[in-house]
Parts: C-alpha cells; sequence; structure tokens
C-alpha cells in the first residue's frame, strides 16, 4: 500500500465498488483510458462492477462489445498498439479462452518480435474461480495458464485495497496485464483510506506473520486461508499468511524469505492440483530452500474435476478452510 | 569438499591449517579431512586471501559442499554467514509424545529413517545422528524440534560428539570403501589378465652395483625399478594409462603411477607418484618411501589420491609368486608383481639358476585388448633387462 494522507479518514465499500472506483478514477485521469466488453455498458457490467460509467462517460469510453472475445480482446491490442490505454473486460476466464490465440500470440509476444519497437499497454480484467453454483464453464481458475507465458503479467487482487489500487498500476505498466477477480469477492466488504489508491504490483504480501507453517495463497483463497490460520491459532500453532498477489512474475523473496522462518509449507491454490501455480511455488521451494524445510511442502487445490454445479459437490471439489487445516495439522505432525 | 576418490560421498573437516586473512597460493595445505581412507591432506587449487571458513571442525559434509571462500585478488569480501539461528526456546503447545518410529510404517518396509533436511543439517552441526532418534514429525520423521530437544537433553554428549565425529571404527569405514569400490570394479570392467615371468637378474646385480655407490639413506630397493620400469613401458601403450569416464577412454593427463600401500590396520591406499616416468630413480625411491611413510601415518594429499592414472600393487614381500589384480576404478589397468625368486632358467641354451619375477597386468577390456597387454608387458620386460636407462 502507498502511503496516504494523514486525517483522510477511511471509508467502507465492497470489492465491486473499489474496482468501480477505481476504473473511474483511471477514465477521469487519462483521456486515452477505456473500458470495453460484453454488458459492461447499458447492463452494468454482468457482476455490476462498470454501473453507472455509461452515464457519466458516453459510450465512446464505455463500449459494449458483441459476443466475441476473440474480437474484441483484439481491437484492445490494436487500440493499444494505437496509443490507447484499453480496458478490457472479459466476463470470466474461461470465455477467454475464445480469445487465447489474441493474448498469448500477440498481446505477450509482439514487445519482443518487433525487437522492442511495439508494445502492448493493454490491461484485461477477468472474473474466476468458483463457488456461486454457476457450474463447470463459467467456475474454472486457470489464471495459472495465463502464468505461464511469458510477455504478461498477472495480477490477482485478494484484498478490497489491492481491488482498489492494482488497476492504475497495471495501467501504468508497458506491457500486458491481467487482471483475475475472483467473483466470489465482489460482495466482501471493508475499509479502506478514503484517498487509497495505487499499490505496487510486484511483491507478495504478509497478510497473517506467523512463525510454525506458511499459508500461502492467492486470489479468493486468501478468505479461507485466513480462516484457517486463526483456527490453528487456537491450537497454538501460528501460521504465516502469504498473499501471492501477483503470478506473474512471482515474488520468490517473501515466498522464501516466509519459508526459511517457518520451515514449512502449505500452497492453498483454487487451480487444479496437476501443473498448477502451487506446483511452481513448490518447485521453487524445493530448488532453493530444501534444507530449510522441516516436512515435505504440501498443497490444497481443487478437486480434479470440472467444477460441479451441486452446492455440495461443488464446495467439495474447492478449498475450503477445514482443508486446509487438516492439511497443516499433518505437516505439524499432529496427524499421521 | 574435493572428492578423494570415486566413491567418497563425504568427509569431515578435521582441522584447518589456514585462517581467514591468510594469503595461499595452489598448492598449499589448507586443511585435513578425514575420509574412509585416513586423514587426507587437502590442498587449495586457488590462490587468494582466505576469505571465510564455512565448515567447522568435526563437520562431515557431502562432496561438492562449499568448505571455504578464498578471495582473489581485487574480489570484494564475501557476505558475512548468516549467524546460527537460536535453538527455538519458544515450547510448543502441543508436546507430542515420540512415537517409536515403527508405529506406523508408511508404506513397504522403510529401510531409511526419515529426517527432514533441516534437522539433518542441525544435527549434523551438533554432532547428533538423527536416525538414532525418535521422529514426531509427519509420517514419524525426525524433525528439527526431535534434533533440538536431544541436544538439550544431552549437550555434553553433544559436544563430545562433536569433537570426535570420525566414526569411531576407521578401519570398518575403509573396509566399506574398498568393498564399494571393489564391487563397482568387478561389476562394470570386463578385466582380461596377462602375465610373464621376467628375469630380473641383471637388473638385481645392477641396483646391487649402484647401491654400494649411495650413502645408506639413499639406496635402492627394486621396487622403485619395478615402478620406473612400468611407467616407461605405459608410455608405449598410453591406452593402459588413464580413466573410464562417461562411456570412454580419457588419457591420463601424464604418468601418475599409485603405488598401493597395505597399512597395519588393515586396508590399503594408493597414492600417486607424480609424473613418474620423468622422475630419476633415485626421486621415485625418494617418493615412495615419502608416501608409505605418510600413508601409514595417515597423512596424505587430496590430489595424491585422486591422481593416479594406473596402479602397482606388488605382493612380494609376502612369498606370493603371482597377482591377478582387481583395476581401480575409474583407472583402466593395474600392474602386479609377485616375490622375487630363483629359478632354473634357460640363458643362451644353458640352464642357470636366475633370479626371476612374475609380473601380472589386469586391464579393461572396454579400452584395451590383450594383444596391447601383451605389448606392454613385453615392453616391461625389456626396460628391465636394460637398468642403466631407468636410472
Amino acid at each position: 500500500m502507498t502511503a496516504h494522507a494523514a486525517g483522510g479518514g477511511t471509508i467502507a465499500l465492497t470489492y465491486r465498488e473499489a474496482v468501480r472506483a477505481a476504473l473511474r478514477e483511471a477514465l477521469e485521469a487519462d483521456p486515452r483510458v477505456f473500458l470495453m466488453g460484453e454488458d459492461v455498458g447499458r447492463y452494468g457490467g454482468c457482476y455490476a462492477v462498470s454501473t453507472g460509467l455509461l452515464a457519466d462517460f458516453g459510450p465512446e469510453r464505455i463500449r459494449d462489445t458483441p459476443l466475441s472475445e476473440s474480437v474484441f480482446v483484439g481491437a484492445g491490442i490494436g487500440a493499444a498498439l494505437g496509443g490507447m490505454r484499453p480496458i478490457v473486460e472479459v466476463m470470466t476466464v474461461n470465455f477467454s479462452l475464445l480469445a487465447i490465440d489474441q493474448i498469448v500470440n500477440n498481446a505477450a509476444t509482439i514487445r519482443h518480435m518487433s525487437g522492442g519497437q511495439f508494445s502492448i499497454p493493454l490491461v484485461i480484467r477477468m472474473a474466476t474461480g468458483g463457488g456461486k453454483q454457476l457450474a463447470a464453464q463459467h467456475s474454472h481458475s486457470l489464471e495459472g495458464w495465463y502464468a505461464h507465458i511469458p510477455g504478461i503479467r498477472v495480477v490477482t487482487p485478494a484484498t478490497i485495497a489491492d481491488a482498489r489500487g492494482m488497476l492504475a498500476s497495471a495501467l501504468a505498466c508497458p506491457d500486458p496485464v491481467l487482471i483475475f477477480e475472483n467473483a466470489l469477492l465482489y460482495n466482501e466488504k471493508g475499509e479502506i483510506p478514503a484517498d487509497a489508491g495505487a499499490v505496487d504490483i510486484d511483491r507478495a504480501a504478509i497478510r497473517r506473520p506467523g512463525s510454525d507453517v506458511s499459508l500461502i495463497t492467492y486470489g479468493g483463497s486468501l478468505g479461507k486461508t485466513l480462516t484457517a490460520a486463526e483456527s490453528l491459532a487456537g491450537q497454538g500453532i501460528e501460521a504465516e499468511v502469504v498473499d501471492l498477489r501477483t503470478l506473474r512474475p512471482l515474488d520468490d523473496a517473501t515466498i522464501l524469505d516466509s519459508v526459511r522462518r517457518t520451515r514449512r509449507a502449505v500452497i492453498v491454490d483454487e487451480g487444479w492440483r496437476s501443473v498448477g501455480i502451487a506446483a511452481e511455488v513448490m518447485a521453487r521451494i524445493m530448488e532453493q530452500a530444501f534444507y530449510d524445510l522441516d516436512a515435505p511442502v504440501a498443497r490444497v487445490c481443487s478437486e480434479e474435476v470440472p467444477i460441479p454445479y451441486a452446492r455440495h459437490l461443488e464446495a467439495a471439489a474447492l478449498p475450503q478452510t477445514d482443508k486446509i487445516i487438516r492439511a497443516v495439522e499433518h505437516l505439524m505432525g499432529s496427524h499421521d | 569438499m574435493p572428492s578423494l576418490g570415486s566413491d567418497m560421498e563425504a568427509g569431515t573437516l578435521v582441522e584447518w591449517l589456514v585462517a581467514p586473512g591468510d594469503t595461499v597460493s595452489r598448492g598449499d595445505i589448507v586443511a585435513v579431512v578425514e575420509t574412509q581412507k585416513g586423514a587426507i591432506e587437502i590442498e587449495t587449487f586457488e590462490a587468494g586471501v582466505v576469505d571465510r571458513l564455512v565448515v567447522e571442525p568435526g563437520t562431515e559434509v557431502p562432496v561438492g559442499t562449499v568448505i571455504a571462500h578464498i578471495r582473489g585478488a581485487g574480489e570484494p569480501a564475501a557476505p558475512e554467514a548468516p549467524a546460527p539461528e537460536a535453538p527455538e526456546a519458544k515450547p510448543k503447545p502441543k508436546p507430542k509424545a515420540p512415537k517409536p518410529a515403527a508405529a506406523k510404517p508408511a508404506g513397504p518396509a522403510p529401510t531409511r529413517v526419515r529426517v527432514s533436511p533441516v534437522a539433518r543439517r542441525r544435527a549434523g552441526q551438533l554432532g547428533i545422528d538423527p536416525e538414532t532418534l525418535a521422529g514426531t514429525g509427519p509420517g514419524g520423521a525426525v524433525s528439527l524440534e526431535d534434533v533440538e530437544r536431544a541436544a538439550a537433553a544431552a549437550p555434553a554428549t553433544a559436544a563430545s560428539a562433536t569433537r570426535a565425529a570420525t566414526p569411531p571404527d576407521a578401519s570398518a569405514a575403509m573396509r566399506r570403501a574398498i568393498a564399494a569400490a571393489m564391487a563397482r570394479s568387478k561389476r562394470e570392467i570386463p578385466h582380461y589378465y596377462l602375465s610373464t615371468t621376467i628375469d630380473l637378474t641383471q637388473a638385481l646385480d645392477w641396483l646391487e652395483a649402484e647401491n654400494r655407490r649411495l650413502p645408506v639413506a639413499g639406496r635402492l630397493l627394486y621396487g622403485a625399478l619395478l615402478v620406473k620400469a612400468t611407467a616407461l613401458a605405459l608410455g608405449e601403450v598410453p591406452e593402459l594409462n588413464g580413466f573410464w569416464r562417461d562411456d570412454g577412454f580419457v588419457p591420463g593427463p601424464g604418468i601418475h603411477v599409485g603405488a598401493a600401500i597395505a597399512l597395519r590396520r588393515g586396508g590399503l591406499v594408493a597414492p600417486a607418484i607424480h609424473d613418474t616416468d620423468g622422475k630419476d630413480l633415485g626421486a621415485v625411491m625418494q617418493a615412495l618411501r615419502d608416501l608409505v611413510q605418510r600413508a601409514r601415518g595417515g597423512r596424505l594429499r587430496a590430489s595424491e589420491l585422486s591422481d593416479p592414472t594406473v596402479t602397482v600393487t606388488s605382493l612380494g614381500e609376502n612369498g606370493v609368486e603371482a597377482v591377478f589384480p582387481v583395476i581401480y576404478p575409474p583407472q583402466v589397468a593395474i600392474v602386479g608383481f609377485g616375490s622375487v625368486v630363483e629359478r632354473p632358467w634357460s640363458v643362451d641354451g644353458r640352464i642357470e639358476s636366475r633370479r626371476v619375477i612374475t609380473a601380472s597386468l589386469a586391464a579393461d577390456h572396454r579400452v584395451s585388448d590383450g594383444h596391447r597387454g601383451a605389448l606392454f608387458l613385453r615392453a616391461l620386460d625389456r626396460r628391465l633387462q636394460d637398468p642403466e636407462t631407468l636410472a
């Protein structure tokens, strides 16, 4: 968090309102900024993030698009090449797969393929994650796929302050930035300084200090992980909670510093277990902190099924507080 | 920690012979390391100023571990080592009774005690064998807490263990090292064996004449003749002098004959006489005497153990007629000599009593064939018939 003016007071708002405030500020600050996507104008956004912006900024800057992700993400790349600062909203990460060619083959590569002559200062926002009974095609967590790609930055605001502050930093970045907003977070309420502004998009953050185990997570799993840490504190286990914030590039220094202090780590990742962000974080710990470990590194991820529609099955498929607690207890040697 | 033999996995640093701030040049002896082969003096291959000693005396570390930093001219000093962390004083909220390790075997018959990486490292620092502790970590693994608890329970034991970190039974350790090397040799190397009987009469007569002119301290033993003749003969058959590495033959960077020396407490070592072929006989004799003395005193240098390109073994003192030796990997040949014996021998069509010796060769068939081995034995014989050329 950047410093805020003394005496500015705090304001209470939801994650959704924080994203909206960030959009409004960006639109006001820079005439090159515009918002484009399905239902972002008249409907106010499918998660109601952009409600009211069309009335204030007009159809030139709040642009409803046809249902063709490849077209409007491609248009965003073109606009960025042409000097604009587009913010493209894709309804969910599942739908972004229709635009993955534009993102991976164009947005991520043009700086390299042009020998640095062109850059793509494009921001793409999309919802991710399950837990709202929207079934498999609307509920997956594929941010790890994008974190695999050199040439783009992947950020995952998990707090109100990050929802408010990451957009401005993403717009200031000369390369494509993908912002993943976990759909379960939109209704989260919190307080931030009234004058809260841009935050860094480089560093992981320690959300709860602890000495016995590092719980490393991001996005929609942060809240569940903090709840688990509080519960573990009741058993006398002090868990440190690390919020990755940025999945690409990963902040190795913060991760490894935490693990070297606690000597144990559990990665909590709503993506599937195999070949995901959790696997990458574990690999880095093995490469760089193996001799500091007192237990095998563990992970709590989504079960390897398409996320189910039925409420109880969906809950069983996703990382939950009790699964995190069990994983930690196992590492501490309480269970065998 | 340098590798002092192909089967060495770890070494215990016994003593530092330099201190931070000392200036060292290439070849200086900087430390003494205890291995399965005894105490070895370690030379530095870098010149500069000793910046920091990383490994404490009494600590066993794996081969490849950084044991000290040497700063070359103009290089900045290395960063300070992180201070060893204070043992966790904080009492665990849930003290768990140590479970017997065998209470719940994980999977089929685990043969290796589970020790967490940090616990193993800490135990090494404290001189504790972590595999003797009862583990309370996940799956019964020995955790850092278990090691700290054991250290707190037996501070005196831990301190003395640091002092005597060398294995209590060094000869047993050497036996294991020899077992590993010889089993590997017989498993991997297709040996072929050749032998011939060489008339040594002329060479011994020449040697006796030489010794009459030499001061007692400089007198030559026939063993030096055999070593020198072997070195010169190898110059003619270079595929017996070198190493088998990565599925191919690597010629030796010189002819460094390793002289097999039996130790009084059992076991043997075969340190190198560097550039044997270029040394005069007096120098070879001196090197042999020096090596025997230091090998038995347990003060050999690292390079002497790792550099031999071939080995010579002689069991003549024990009345053995012929030796069928086993190659020391990664070398590709070994030459054996039996006793000098008097035998009836045909010389120019007349039977005479001559002093003869049986020379044998075991060589790696991946590298050379019997024909080349035969040429070597013939060259060896020829050299020994012309002893003046060995001086």
